[in-house]
């Protein structure tokens, strides 16, 4: 499968195994999907489970928590995480808070599915990665999956999950594992190991990061598409790095990330978002405070530049592989 | 230049920013509120197509006449029973409000929310929906609660924030959240509560269920998306709602035309959204009880949604951190043209032969005592700042089902820090 199939595998296995579980977003009934992510759910579920919505995020998120303090578990999709804003009060203030101010007597066990990042040509609004904005949020939980198994796996676990998730898709790897080599072609998700999915139930814990390639010499803290670009760079440079997948950015699997500076005692931090502020900084500060006397290098961050992201100069704004491998000859050079 | 007709003989443009009626030492003058006679408007049958009842949505529904008899098609035709519960509830709200106002400014808590002059626009709202249907109300409809018979300790223990308050004195004052009377938790956020309703009606009717959802925001709230939002996918889904919007004349110190008041009505906004729209006379308890009636029976029988707009009065300030002298005249309230709610259905069953002045009085020194009682046994549990409060460390539950590890070392740190502060 690729991650799409995955994705509405995901879905598909979770309406069937619980009647409370209903999709909604814009076009994802009939047509499912932009990214065609939904695609059959309707025919199989029905349109009350599986329904067009208003061009409304606001909408879309309010009426999910309201839903979900009725005892459904809505998995609203929103388009494209550029357009998540005109949602982000009834996130942040409300799906984020209801158990709390509530002491628990309601919740919103929604999953808000939506493609992001860059790399596709997208221009300014349709390809931001807005994470950091909801890592930020006591409340909320953020995963972003970087293979068809993980986004499946990690999926599934979301929906049931009793908190409201934020789930990012990285749509530059919807169809192949994209390695920062823009001029190149990309392979298929089918030539992969992680396309091999399951048609099943299975769960990927949140909070429990992926150690994708053991290395001593240096860790690589990445997630989604930039997993990928940082270890073909790893590859193509023959450094001995440990790159891990954070694949949950909250809950963090803080004890992989510690254990693996603590061993190479060097660290450098990889995302496509913009820099200052960004999740790269809070990811900076756990690993100085807690792996300082361990580190031989200064943390090194790898981002997308504090600016829009440009159509035209896509590929001079994307962290790609040049940026990365001068950072990493930067931090073994110490 | 741009190329264009010719325009330098027109006067400048100009901005229109409204102005209310009276500012504090003018003379009030209500000469624009029309106040139609009780009976006039038509009662429509609850299947009516929205585009068949415009007339609803500009006029103004009143069963109450000069005489507080109850006249026209929309007399609800109550039990004596219904409307004494329903005078007595309203007359318990206010008794509570006065009482939980004084112990603000007594420094018992930090807030309190009067709804003085709207008990109808809740109590009379409550009494005509079933128990369980599932209410998201703003923060001045305590009346709900009244209604379905929620301990006052339980209301005053979430006021004082104290060890008592099941909200963990987590909320500000007033933001009940009680579920087992189908009240949700109340947002601070205006509008908020208006998708979340419609998608509670909406998921209601995604399992065959039969109870439907109501919200209430006050007139300001209207301008705010989320209320759009709403009116949106209640309209496109057929969603079992009904929307109220309290129209109180003020949201602070915006005067409603900041929501947009001079241009139309607030029930009239839901016209354009092909929605059931009803304007009624807010302080007229049976007018209110005989529009939610009419909305309920219409979602509940699949006909659609209903925007109703009680048209009333906030005779009081907005909160307890408001001053309404500094902005509007002291004479509003008195002069306001509908009247006080609890007034004119205390004059309504007394014109009945089932009420009478004695018994009215009585009750108004009983209920003062009950609420008294119930302060006085809520205050055993503390009051805000006085240290009979949760536990501390339940400020770091229901972030999420399970302590995360931040929160869990946050909490430890917490613990280290008042061990510090405060050592055996």
């Amino acid at each position: 499968m690729n991650m799409i199939e995955a994705i509405n595998s995901a879905m598909h296995v979770m309406m069937e195994r619980d009647p409370d579980v209903v999709v909604m977003g814009e076009d994802v009934g009939y047509f499912g999907g932009v990214f065609r992510c939904t695609a059959g759910l309707q025919a199989k579920f029905g349109k009350t489970r599986v329904f067009d919505t208003p061009i409304s995020e606001c909408g879309i998120v309010g009426v999910a928590v309201g839903m979900g303090a009725y005892g459904l578990r809505p998995v609203p999709e929103i388009q494209f995480a550029d357009y998540i804003y005109p949602g982000i009060d009834q996130l942040i203030s409300e799906a984020a808070r209801l158990r709390y101010r509530s002491a628990g007597e309601f919740i919103a066990p929604i999953t808000v599915r939506s493609p992001f990042g860059g790399g596709i040509f997208g221009g300014q609004t349709h390809s931001q990665s807005p994470e950091s904005l909801f890592t930020h949020v006591a409340g909320l939980k953020t995963v972003i999956p970087s293979t068809p198994y993980d986004a499946k796996g990690l999926l599934i676990s979301a929906i049931e999950d009793n908190d409201p998730v934020i789930f990012f898709e990285p749509k530059r790897i919807y169809n192949g594992p994209f390695t920062g080599y823009y001029d190149r072609p990309v392979e298929p998700w089918s030539k992969h190991a992680a396309a091999d999915v399951p048609t099943g139930h299975y769960r990927i814990p949140l909070g429990k990061a992926n150690i994708v390639r053991a290395g001593e010499a240096l860790t690589i803290l990445a997630y989604g598409t930039m997993v990928h670009v940082a270890k073909a760079v790893v590859e193509a440079n023959g450094v001995d790095a440990e790159v891990i997948d954070l694949r949950t950015l909250l809950p963090l699997d803080i004890e992989t990330i510690e254990a693996s500076v603590k061993k190479t005692g060097r660290c450098l931090i990889v995302h496509e978002a913009t820099r200052t502020s960004g999740f790269g900084a809070e990811l900076s500060a756990l690993v100085q405070e807690r792996c300082f006397y361990h580190l031989e290098a200064p943390v090194e961050r790898v981002t997308g530049f504090d600016t829009p992201y440009p159509h035209s100069l896509e590929w001079a704004y994307f962290p790609g592989p040049i940026r990365i491998g001068r950072a990493i000859a930067k931090i073994m050079k110490d | 230049m741009a190329d264009g007709p010719l325009r330098s003989n027109l006067p400048p443009l100009e901005l229109h920013v409204p102005e209310p009626r009276s500012r504090p030492g003018d003379p009030v003058d209500f000469s624009d509120v029309i106040v139609p006679a009780a009976g006039s408007m038509a009662r429509p049958d609850e299947a009516v197509s929205p585009h068949d009842m415009r007339d609803l949505s500009f006029g103004l529904v009143r069963v109450l006449d000069d005489d507080h008899k109850a006249v026209g098609a929309w007399d609800p035709r109550l039990p004596a029973e219904t409307l004494l519960k329903m005078l007595r509830t309203m007359a318990l709200t206010r008794a509570f409000d006065e009482r939980l106002y004084r112990a603000q400014r007594q420094g018992k808590t930090s807030f309190y929310m009067k709804c003085t002059g709207e008990e109808a626009t809740s109590v009379a709202a409550a009494a005509a929906m079933q128990g369980d249907d599932m209410v998201f109300p703003s923060y001045r409809q305590q009346g709900i609660l009244m209604w379905r018979g929620y301990a006052l300790t339980e209301m005053i223990n979430q006021i004082y924030s104290n060890r008592g308050d099941k909200l963990k004195g987590r909320q500000l004052p007033i933001m009940y959240s009680v579920p087992e009377l189908s009240f949700f938790t109340i947002s601070g956020n205006l509008a908020t509560q208006y998708p979340q309703a419609v998608g509670w009606a909406m998921a209601s009717a995604i399992k065959g269920d039969t109870r439907i959802a109501s919200c209430w925001c006050g007139e300001g709230s209207t301008a705010e998306g989320d209320f759009h939002s709403a009116m949106t996918f209640a309209s496109v889904y057929n969603a079992p709602t009904i929307l109220n919007v309290v129209n109180n004349q003020w949201a602070i110190s915006s005067f409603s035309g900041f929501a947009g008041a001079e241009r139309t009505t607030f029930a009239a906004r839901a016209i354009g959204y092909g929605i059931a729209g009803l304007r009624v006379d807010g302080n007229d308890a049976l007018a209110v009880y005989a529009a939610t009636q009419w909305a309920a029976e219409r979602a509940r029988s699949n006909k659609g949604p209903t925007l109703i707009e009680h048209f009333t009065y906030r005779a009081e300030g907005h909160s307890t951190s408001d001053d309404p002298s500094a902005y509007r005249s002291a004479q509003e309230s008195a002069e306001w043209p509908l009247g006080d709610p609890i007034h004119r259905l205390k004059q309504h069953v007394i014109g009945l032969g089932i009420w009478d002045d004695e018994r009215h009085a009585a009750m108004d020194l009983e209920l003062a005592e009950m609420v008294k009682a119930a302060t006085k046994q809520a205050e055993k549990n503390g009051v805000l700042g006085h240290g009979m409060h949760q536990p501390f460390e339940t400020m770091f539950e229901d972030v999420f089902e399970e302590l995360p590890w931040h929160l869990q070392e946050q909490m430890a740190q917490a613990l280290e820090e008042r061990a510090a502060k405060w050592p055996k």
